[in-house]
């Protein structure tokens, strides 16, 4: 075995064995999911919701025997799942490895099963079957399908058509015949977002770039407003000269392209701030898992400090 | 801080024994050549504990930074602030867990902020996995410390809708025409707050969270620009949308909350303001995640000053030779 992987394992081991000492021989604890059981009207129990360590605790010292708080085992094998997880894509930043892998094809074998089923229920059942078999999706899926939305409406005929048609794809004939929708959903996609951005971007933008450059409010002149309106408006008109290529970036036109580029650039560098601001909130809310629900090293929203200040009121 | 160090000397033996074998390089190969041949993963391990540490000393010390409210955020909070008790708003949560660290603690700030002026909330969603990020934010806020409001009466889940921008276009005119019921199977016509309510004009307020396509340009360019006098749009985005969208301020978008950082100022005037002397801690998670920004955004700044040091030095001695 190479050096390397030796020490790795070593690694592993030691972590492994860390983390099986700390959940199951110490007093801390680490990686428990609890629930409580909300009761119906009759006293049966209606769903179990989760519920933190220190509720269960307390819950315990009222009374021992109750049930109403209880370790939910499914919930917890659950963390340890996403715990075990997150460190496996977390390893690919060391090297590609199988952890990694099964991770990632776990994320997209189960990303693109929930999308189908989320695209059935929510969108297919109640807005193309519900439309057109209202009273069948009644009594099979949505009982509560009811009121004027649940009024026939054939129109939706022609979707179920368009999407046999798109269907059609998979067979080994025909396969022209899925190019009709395709044209129809490219089509409508493309009108529709052409208005948008006229609509919403182009004459938007233009008439929110036309500023009073000299800005006088009620009692006097505003040199702030009337620097920033200034600001705006070159940054605007350089960044265009920029793009600009039918004359040569010499003179007037080159000073003002090259304030164009320094404005873009600015534009980049904020963008890539924000971009390392969003990228580090991520990881930092997986550490937070990991130290947090997992490992139960901090307790930043007091999930478990009342219940460590019962044990210790009531020594144990 | 001296106590923390004291009490939590294992952490400092850790991060001290994972950084050893880099120092002894440095000492053995000199700094300038070690920099040179850097291999990455001491970065990532740089970044991991730069990232760690605050949220470690954080959870367990309990502090947060300092934040200063900036216009954009008060301006969010004022779009909120001027709602009258009942008043109907769209809360459209258009993010999944991928950039919950970001975003999530927006959208609690925005339930709280809407629920302590005793709003009517109408949550939807525009992507597949928000319903559950919906369900996290009610959960969180509304089930756990707002118990007099009762579901169809102040608040409902809509649920999701595929068909990206077409759904905004759709329901602009006309909910019904999509939603038949709400997430939970539940006919419109029998949820007592949805009585009247035939299309999001009727909304004094929409609250958009966003992760990016579908999100707030789709909901500027089809919600707001159609109808400018009748919907009004605040936002919360990820830090890499952010940038994109501050063109739409303040035309078509009243107020926006970019990233971490826009979370955070919001958070403080919301529990600055409904939070008492002793705010809940859950509401407090963007304040405390601004601690490892701080942290590691100093050490980016670090590395990019080292590597163009290293570049202009490079430079030099080659223009010596």
């Amino acid at each position: 075995m190479k050096r390397e992987s030796l020490v790795w394992m070593a690694i592993m081991l030691i972590g492994a064995t860390a983390l099986v000492g700390r959940a199951a021989f110490t007093s801390k604890g680490m990686g428990r999911q609890y629930v409580h059981a909300v009761s119906g009207p009759d006293g049966q129990i209606r769903q179990y919701e989760p519920a933190t360590q220190a509720e269960y605790q307390r819950a315990v010292v009222a009374n021992p025997n109750q049930t109403e708080y209880q370790l939910s085992m499914p919930r917890t094998i659950g963390l340890w799942v996403a715990a075990f997880f997150t460190l496996a894509i977390f390893s690919f930043l060391y090297r590609d490895n199988p952890f990694y892998r099964i991770a990632e094809a776990m994320l997209v074998g189960v990303s693109a099963a929930y999308w189908m089923v989320v695209g059935f229920w929510d969108v297919l059942v109640p807005n193309l079957l519900g439309k057109i078999w209202p009273a069948l999706v009644q009594s099979w899926a949505m009982p509560g399908l009811s009121g004027p939305e649940a009024a026939r409406n054939l129109w939706y005929i022609a979707p179920l058509l368009l999407g046999i048609m798109l269907l059609w794809r998979l067979s080994p004939k025909g396969a022209w015949i899925a190019r009709w929708p395709l044209a129809f959903v490219i089509g409508t996609t493309a009108g529709l977002r052409m208005i948008g951005f006229l609509h919403g971007d182009f004459l938007a933008q233009i008439r929110s770039s036309i500023v009073p450059l000299v800005v006088i409010t009620t009692s006097a002149f505003d040199p702030w407003q009337s620097l920033r309106n200034l600001i705006v408006v070159s940054a605007v008109l350089c960044s265009l000269v920029y793009f600009f290529f039918s004359f040569e970036h010499t003179g007037v036109v080159g000073k003002a392209a090259r304030v164009g580029m320094w404005v873009l650039m600015i534009t980049f560098g904020a963008s890539f701030g924000y971009t390392v601001m969003g990228r580090i909130a991520l990881l930092a809310i997986r550490i937070e898992f990991l130290l947090d629900d997992w490992l139960w090293l901090i307790d930043p929203i007091h999930r478990r400090a009342v219940a460590i200040g019962f044990r210790i009121a009531l020594g144990f | 801080m001296r106590d923390f160090i004291t009490q939590q000397w294992w952490l400092l033996v850790v991060i001290v024994a994972s950084l050893a074998p880099l120092v002894a390089r440095f000492v053995s190969k000199g700094v300038l050549s070690t920099l040179r041949t850097l291999d990455r993963r001491w970065i990532f391990l740089l970044m991991a504990w730069a990232v760690l540490v605050p949220i470690y000393y954080i959870g367990v010390t309990g502090q947060t930074f300092p934040e200063v409210p900036s216009a954009l955020a008060r301006a969010t909070f004022d779009e909120i602030e001027k709602l009258r008790e009942g008043d109907p708003i769209l809360l459209s949560f258009d993010y999944d867990p991928g950039t919950e660290g970001e975003l999530s603690p927006m959208a609690t700030a925005f339930v709280k902020h809407a629920a302590e002026k005793n709003l009517k909330m109408y949550f939807m969603a525009l992507w597949p996995i928000a319903p559950q990020m919906i369900d996290n934010a009610t959960d969180k806020v509304i089930k756990a410390d707002y118990p007099n409001l009762v579901y169809g009466w102040d608040y409902v889940n809509l649920g999701y809708k595929s068909g990206y921008e077409a759904v905004i276009k759709v329901i602009v005119t006309n909910l019904r025409e999509l939603y038949t019921t709400d997430s939970r199977g539940t006919a419109l016509q029998d949820i007592p707050m949805m009585q009247g309510i035939e299309n999001i004009q009727q909304m004094k307020l929409i609250i958009e969270v966003s992760s990016g396509y579908p999100g707030t340009k789709e909901w500027v360019q089809y919600g707001v620009t159609p109808f400018p006098d009748r919907i009004r749009l605040v936002a919360g985005t990820t830090g890499v949308q952010a940038t994109t969208l501050y063109p739409y301020i303040p035309g078509q978008l009243a107020g926006l909350l970019g990233a971490i950082k826009g979370a955070a100022e919001y958070e403080k005037l919301v529990i600055d303001k409904y939070g008492g002397p002793h705010p809940d801690p859950k509401y407090l998670d963007a304040l405390r995640r601004m601690g490892p920004q701080l942290v590691a955004h100093l050490l980016i700044i670090l590395l990019i000053a080292v590597a163009n040091i290293l570049f202009f030095l490079d430079k030099r001695q080659e223009a010596r030779r």
